[in-house]
């Protein structure tokens, strides 16, 4: 904290519904990150609350708060931050790994969300032998593998060609449509297009907040 | 995340960059190497040392009679015949420490047997001597107290005695002569090689005391109770010195000397030669010690520079984790395991490195292999320790990182 505290976030106040799909849109320095770091339990507020699945999150220790990522978040990074060295199936275990379960049941259900997503043939790959849209995959079943309450994509067509980006999207619309909740961050109108609302951040205000009918995916 | 599976993601971390990893281990492995084979080298030189005390007879001193000193000038030992059989008794009687005390005679004279002739030491001993002396019958049979009581003209000969006598052959039963006495072969003492200072321990031969005083010609002195020395053997677990004392007193006492009188004998603690060779012993594996201690001190630092390099190219991987759930203990964890699977493998290779090179000194010196058990323990169990202490400042930095920091790190 330098002298000058400078909010990143003003006034913000959003409810995300069960089951919906909201892309967070705003130029770099507008409070989206910060935004999404509260959202994903990695950053408190110093002020104001959250709520997170019926649960006020905004007080917890950070031990209690790794505890609540674990069971109720999935994380999707722009640049997968997949472990080279591990098989798809291990990086897709890593979250149960935390979360106590033994082997055979990590095993089992890193299977079940391979499947998901479409990649159940390349479990055994490691992500040097994977393409950019399969380590995307991989990474969304990773952050699928504990049955979470929110999944968080930050950027996660930052990395990838226009057509794998479709894939991508097609996937995200199908989870939804499934029941889970999808926060997205983006800066590409096209990607933001696939969610069923859209919220633009300016200077840490939200500037706006549409919903709109999402463009249906062509698989 | 449980102990298995922290252990498991630390073998992968480490077999990422084998190379590194060995670099890592060489401080650790030197170290414990040093350790085990210096513990080894150590012991089979203590157990030599040991076996020549024991070849000595343990806790024993040797009482003789000698050395009086009348107008300044110090007479040579053995010259006043002081020491008596009686003392030995008195000894005996009134010492509660003194377990034995074996008096006996000795000189140099020639054995004969047929045209073979030896030039050799003669003892007169009485069975206690042998006892106290650790000595043992190779073959045929020992003195016993009535060959001593009825002073019968047997001999034991010392194997050295018996190669230049009968060039190896068995000479049980056969008779030799001691200058123009003639006394039957009732024995071969076990050999003993030399002793601490290079003599020869088995050039010499036994007969009954009774015996050597009166039927060797030479021998026979004013007083028949006479003695040259005699052998006492300290009880197991009594102090040696102490004993010394006692008898000393005891001794000025019964020979009545003044408190301005010189002893009229001499005592030797036949252990104490040996003792000074097992301290140096002690003291070179002392230095060793301290040098492998240094080695893994040296060890300790390389891998907790490593652990540092490894805590900052995994920053992404651990802000990941932690993004997943992995709380800030499972980090320190997960990095302490990493150190200290790296020191414990480096120790598992030290111990076989060190084993090894036990083995290839205890074959060019002619010692028995003593791996200790014990240093092994010990050594595989420091170096866990240097492991996690040296772990420990890399783990904690790791487990205190920022996930938004550490996942944006480039």
């Amino acid at each position: 904290m330098g002298p000058h505290r400078v909010p990143a976030l003003v006034d913000v106040n959003v409810a995300v519904e069960r089951g919906s799909f909201v892309a967070v849109m705003g130029p770099s320095g507008s409070g989206k990150s910060t935004f999404m770091n509260v959202l994903g339990c990695l950053d408190r507020p110093d002020a104001g609350r959250y709520w997170l699945d019926g649960e006020e999150v905004s007080g917890l220790d950070p031990d209690a708060l790794a505890e609540v990522r674990n069971r109720k978040i999935g994380f999707v990074f722009q640049s997968f931050n997949l472990m080279s060295r591990a098989t798809a199936q291990a990086n897709v275990e890593l979250p149960m790994v935390y979360a106590g379960l033994d082997r055979a049941a990590r095993a089992a259900r890193a299977t079940e969300a391979l499947a998901a997503v479409g990649l159940a043939e390349r479990a055994h790959h490691r992500p040097t032998q994977l393409s950019g849209g399969q380590q995307q995959r991989v990474a969304i079943a990773r952050a699928l593998v504990n049955r979470p309450a929110l999944l968080l994509a930050d950027e996660p067509t930052g990395a990838l060609d226009t057509r794998t980006t479709r894939e991508i999207m097609a996937l995200f619309q199908q989870l939804n449509r499934s029941g889970i909740t999808i926060v997205l961050v983006t800066h590409e109108p096209d990607v933001a297009r696939y969610a069923g609302r859209v919220l633009s951040f300016l200077d840490g205000k939200v500037v706006e907040d549409r919903v709109q009918a999402a463009q249906e995916s062509v698989p | 995340m449980n102990v298995l599976d922290a252990i498991g993601t630390a073998l992968d971390a480490l077999r990422a960059n084998p190379l590194r990893t060995s670099l890592t281990m060489l401080g650790i492995v030197i170290g414990v190497a040093a350790v085990i084979a210096m513990v080894a080298v150590g012991s089979g030189a203590r157990n030599q040392v040991l076996q020549q005390i024991a070849s000595l007879g343990t806790n024993l001193l040797l009482v003789g009679q000698g050395s009086v000193a009348r107008g300044g000038v110090r007479l040579g030992a053995g010259t006043a015949a002081s020491l008596t059989e009686d003392d030995a008794v008195a000894i005996i009687a009134e010492i509660p420490e003194a377990e034995i005390a074996a008096p006996y005679v000795r000189w140099g004279l020639q054995v004969v047997a047929g045209n073979q002739n030896w030039n050799t030491t003669l003892f007169g001993v009485t069975p206690d001597y042998l006892d106290a002396r650790t000595w043992t019958v190779a073959a045929g049979r020992s003195i016993s107290e009535q060959d001593v009581a009825q002073n019968n003209k047997v001999i034991l000969l010392g194997h050295t005695v018996v190669e230049k006598l009968f060039g190896g052959g068995d000479p049980v039963g056969q008779t030799v002569r001691l200058l123009s006495t003639p006394v039957t072969v009732i024995g071969v003492l076990a050999a003993k090689g030399q002793n601490s200072s290079g003599q020869d321990m088995d050039d010499v031969v036994f007969v009954p005391l009774s015996t050597a005083k009166r039927n060797i010609p030479g021998m026979a002195k004013a007083n028949p109770r006479f003695i040259h020395a005699m052998a006492v053997k300290v009880r197991e677990g009594f102090d040696v010195p102490e004993a010394q004392r006692q008898i000393k007193d005891l001794l000025r006492q019964r020979h009545r000397l003044t408190d301005g009188q010189d002893d009229d004998f001499w005592m030797r603690d036949l252990s104490e030669v040996a003792a000074t060779r097992d301290a140096s012993s002690r003291a070179l594996s002392f230095l060793l010690a301290a040098v492998a201690a240094v080695s893994l001190l040296v060890g300790g630092i390389g891998i907790m520079n490593i652990m540092l390099v490894s805590v900052t190219e995994r920053t992404r991987e651990i802000g990941l984790r932690l993004a997943v759930g992995a709380k800030r203990r499972d980090i320190l964890m997960q990095f302490l395991i990493e150190s200290t699977t790296l020191s414990v493998i480096g120790a598992g290779v030290g111990v076989l490195l060190g084993a090894g090179v036990a083995m290839v000194v205890a074959r060019a010196a002619g010692w028995p292999v003593l791996i200790s058990l014990d240093a092994v323990i010990l050594s595989v169990s420091v170096s866990g320790v240097v492991g996690v202490f040296f772990g420990l400042y890399p783990a904690r930095r790791a487990s205190q990182l920022n996930p938004i920091e550490a996942l944006r790190h480039e």
